[in-house]
Parts: C-alpha cells; structure tokens; sequence
C-alpha cells in the first residue's frame, strides 16, 4: 500500500501512497493511520494523514527514523480496515451575508446562484481529510462545473463557520483563519468542540458529508 | 475558578504575547491540532529545574512581558531566557538575575521590562499555575483556542492563579548564557528537488533575515527569492516543526510550535531537533544561515543537545 518512505527532517517519516488523488488511494492511507493508531508503537506521538500521504511523527528521546522505518516495513497490513461510512449531515445558510464569492463563482462557471446550489447539494461528499486549523475537514469532490481557483488575494479573516470551495475540494472554516477559498455559505454547527475530548472533531477521514439548506431564522436559533 | 485561599498575581500590565505553555499535547495532529507547548524547551525545562524537577506549567512571554502584583503567603519564582527584569518590594526595587529562584511577598511586584536579542522567556512559580487543561495540557493555542486561559492571551481581565505549595526550597542558581545562533543546521526535505540549481546553491550559502512576520505558528525569512522550477503548490499534506516551506513568493517560512498541521507549499528542507530552542529565540532582523547535515548527524546532534540540558540542570546549585 505504502509506495515508498522517506524522512522528513529527523522526527518524522513520509509514507507516499501514490500520487493520485482519489477515494482508494486515501482509503489506504486512512486504513494504514487507523492500524497505526490501534497498535499505539511506542515513541510514536503524531499521525497526520492527508490525500494521499502520511506523516509519522516520532519521540526522538524515544526512537529513531530507522527503527520506526523497519517496525512499519514490518507491520502487517492486511485487508483494509472497514472504514466506518457514515453520513453526517451539515446545515448551511445561504443569506446574502455569507456567500461572499458567489458574484465571483457565477463569473466563472457561468450558470446562476439557484443552479450553483443545486449542483452543489445534489451530491454527498467525502472526507479525505482533517486539519491545517483544528477539525477542518478537506472533502470532495465538487462537480466539475463548480470547480473554481483560489482567490488571488487570500482574504485575512474568513468567518467561522464559512463553506469554501476551490477546485474539486470544499471545507469548513471551523475557526475565523486567513484562506482563499471560495466562500458559498455558513453553517451554525460546531464542527471543534474542545470540551468533547474522546470526539472532539464531527467529520473525520472517511466519513460522508451531505449539505442541507436552513434559513437566516433557522440559523439563529443554533 | 478564583479561590481567595490560592496565591495569585493580579495583573498591572499582561505584555504584548503572554500566555500558559507546558511541553504540549501528542496524538492530535489529525484533527489539526499541532504539539504546540513552550518555544524554547530548554528554558522551559531550567526554570522549572530552579524550583523544583516536576514539569509544571509556565507563563511564556516574548518581547514585552508582564507586569505582576503578588498576592498571598511567600512563594518562589524565576526567570530564564535572556531577560531584563526587577523585582519591585516594598522598601527596595531590586535588579533581577535570570537562572536564579527569588522569594516573593504579599504586595511585590514583578516588572518584566523585555527580552533581550531574543525573543522569549519564561517565569515559573513553585508549584506551578493553576490553568485550564485541553487534551491534558495547558499549552496555549490561541488558533484553536485550546489551553491555559480559555486558549487566549492573558490580558488584564484575568488573574494568574498559582496551585498551593509551601514555600520550602532553597534558593537555587545557574550560570548560563544562552548564545544565539548564526548557522541553522537543516536536513534536505521531500520537495528539494523543485528549486532550480542557482536557488539550491543560494539557499545554502547566502544569507538570510528574519522578518516581522514571525510569531508562534512560524517565521518568515527574506533573503534571495528561491525559485521553482515544478510547481508552487504541491497537495496539501501533513507537516510538521522545523519544515521550511517555499510558498510562491520565494521567501522561506518556518513551522514552529503552532504551526498548522497541513501545508500545500514544497519543503526545501526541515530544521534539525537540536537547533528548535535557537531558532525560536531568533529576534526580527537577525541574520542566518543554513547549513546542510545527514539524518544520522542531526540524531547524533539531538543526544548532545539533551545531555547539555541535563548538565545544566545538574549545575544548579542552592545559594
């Protein structure tokens, strides 16, 4: 599953799996995190999976680059693991206050805000994903004729809770951060709740997401 | 969670980037939550060494730090990093010593001026702060706000509660001069071969600078413009402390202790273990170099580097 391992700096292993990125190949990827995380090898303090890549991170008190290497090398893989494939369901309200690249988005893709919204809606989508800012999750994919680019000038505060979109990935902003992304909506859920410390983040790798629309009063009543 | 029975220091002045470190949280990384913990470990680890051997809670500070009233039974403190400081008591203003415990009364304060060609610093209590813990620690993450004070900066709403603990150590000293560092020692990293020949050749042998631009999460260098010749954007994947990213602007960035878990700009190469402490302390406008080493020397490297820290913990002496 792994295509090759390589260090990255002196406490950390890079595990690629492919340079794709699709559903089976970050499939691996998260089957190969979750044995890692039950076999909980000592010295090993961070797992940080992504698309298509894993990132090791070790104790160097602890251990080295060579022996996480080998015990990895060594490690049975077998079958993929089950990822659990539930559907989480995210309410988004699309007032005008919160769609703040739609003008833009509509230049690009041509089409109009109801059909922007109903392509967007019509699909469930997948998380490949989770992090840069705590408990946002990376998703796709986006239908082709939404796909857009980054803002040229990345904005310095994007509102909590803003659905973005670029290329075939949409996110949350689980927290009021700096990006690019193309902003659509608002949902009122809170997807990083640090006080639930066994679960503190809603959407994980592997799970489905499906969008649904609620009112600026159904908003205001989260 | 204030408890008129704990000592506790109200605050005259909180400073300008004030908050709770410890050594950090494990095992977060993919819910986006990096180590995070104090800057420089090993003046985190001395000032707790000048008091006790436990690993506590600190208050960390940079540049600007704060200044403290002191209220309750005689406690000890110290400071370490490279820092100007004094102790203000009643019938006296006394000029502060770093790597040394002091007692402090009812009515004292603590008048932490500034960090010197540095940039942070740590104070430590006996007993350690009383503080808010996310996933088991109290390292502040204002980002994600997690840790110590509801993961925010202390300000002067708050009031830094100290846990209870009878004041019966000796009082304790090093001598140590932290040095500042001019070569930064880095191991090649997975996208190095995306820059061209001349900006490989630049990266290691011209000089670069620091910017304003630095703060916990990371810290920007300028410096000759380093050039891509395969693309500026790479899939977004995790990353980790001491990664130095080439965003398409050419200028460098360092991952430090809050940096975000996923980055999407190649990795010319990353900071060896040994050289986090110095980096971090490097003050805007300080001038650096990097310089290429092997794994197994970077390895060799980080065993030194905590046997230095363990000798000095073994120099303190009581006074």
């Amino acid at each position: 599953m792994i295509k090759n391992i390589t260090n990255l700096g002196d406490t950390a292993l890079y595990c690629d799996f492919g340079d794709e990125v699709n559903s089976e190949i970050n499939s691996n990827v998260i089957s190969v995190f979750n044995i890692l995380k039950d076999e909980k090898i000592e010295g090993i303090v961070n797992l940080a999976p992504s698309y298509n890549k894993l990132i090791v991170s070790f104790d160097l008190d602890v251990i080295n680059y060579q022996k996480v290497r080998d015990l990895i090398k060594n490690l049975e893989i077998k079958k993929k693991i089950e990822i659990e494939n539930k559907t989480i369901e995210i309410p988004i309200c699309l007032d005008n206050e919160f769609q703040l690249d739609l003008k833009r988005l509509e230049e690009i893709t041509k089409m109009s805000t109801s059909e922007i919204y109903k392509i967007f809606f019509s699909k469930k989508y997948f998380c490949y994903m989770t992090g840069f800012i705590a408990g946002m999750p990376f998703m796709g994919d986006v239908d082709i004729r939404l796909q857009s680019k980054r803002l040229e000038t990345p904005r310095i505060k994007v509102p909590k809770g803003s659905i973005g979109i670029t290329e075939k990935f949409c996110n949350i902003y689980t927290f009021e951060s700096p990006g690019g992304w193309n902003i659509i909506g608002n949902t009122p859920i809170e997807i990083f709740n640090k006080n639930k410390q066994n679960q503190p983040v809603l959407i994980n790798p592997g799970n489905k997401v499906k969008f649904y629309e609620i009112s600026k009063t159904e908003y205001d009543k989260y | 969670m204030t408890n008129t029975k704990n000592n506790f220091f109200s605050i005259i002045r909180p400073g300008t980037n004030t908050t709770y470190q410890d050594l950090g949280r494990k095992n977060l990384n993919h819910i986006g939550l990096p180590v995070g913990g104090a800057m420089d470990i090993r003046n985190y680890k001395l000032a707790n060494s000048l008091l006790s051997d436990d690993s506590e809670t600190l208050i960390e500070f940079a540049y600007q730090g704060p200044l403290l009233k002191f209220n309750g039974k005689e406690v000890k403190f110290a400071i370490t990093g490279n820092v100007n400081f004094k102790i203000i008591r009643s019938k006296e203003t006394e000029i502060g010593e770093c790597y040394r415990s002091y007692n402090l009364k009812d009515g004292d304060q603590i008048d932490i001026i500034s960090v010197l060609n540095s940039v942070y610093g740590y104070l430590a209590v006996e007993g350690g702060f009383q503080t808010d813990l996310s996933f088991g620690s109290s390292s502040t993450n204002t980002n994600a706000r997690v840790g110590g004070n509801n993961g925010k900066k202390i300000s002067n709403a708050n009031q830094i509660i100290l846990n209870n603990k009878n004041s019966n150590n000796f009082t304790k000293k090093l001598n140590y001069m932290n040095s500042k560092i001019e070569y930064i020692r880095v191991i090649k990293a997975t996208n190095y071969n995306y820059f061209t020949d001349i900006s490989k050749n630049d990266f290691f042998t011209k000089e670069f600078t620091v910017s304003k631009f630095s703060d916990r999460m990371g810290m920007r260098l300028s410096g000759p413009v380093i050039k891509n010749n395969v693309s500026t954007n790479i899939r977004s994947e995790g990353i980790i402390k001491g990664v130095i990213q080439i965003p398409s602007d050419g200028s460098p960035i360092i991952m430090l202790s809050d940096h975000g878990t996923i980055g999407g700009y190649p990795k010319i190469a990353s900071v060896i273990s040994a050289d986090f402490d110095k980096v971090s302390q490097l003050p805007p406008g300080s001038k650096i170099k990097f310089e290429e080493i092997t794994l197994k020397d970077a390895e060799n490297l980080y065993n030194l580097y905590n046997l230095e820290t363990q000798n000095l913990i073994n120099q303190i002496n009581q006074i």
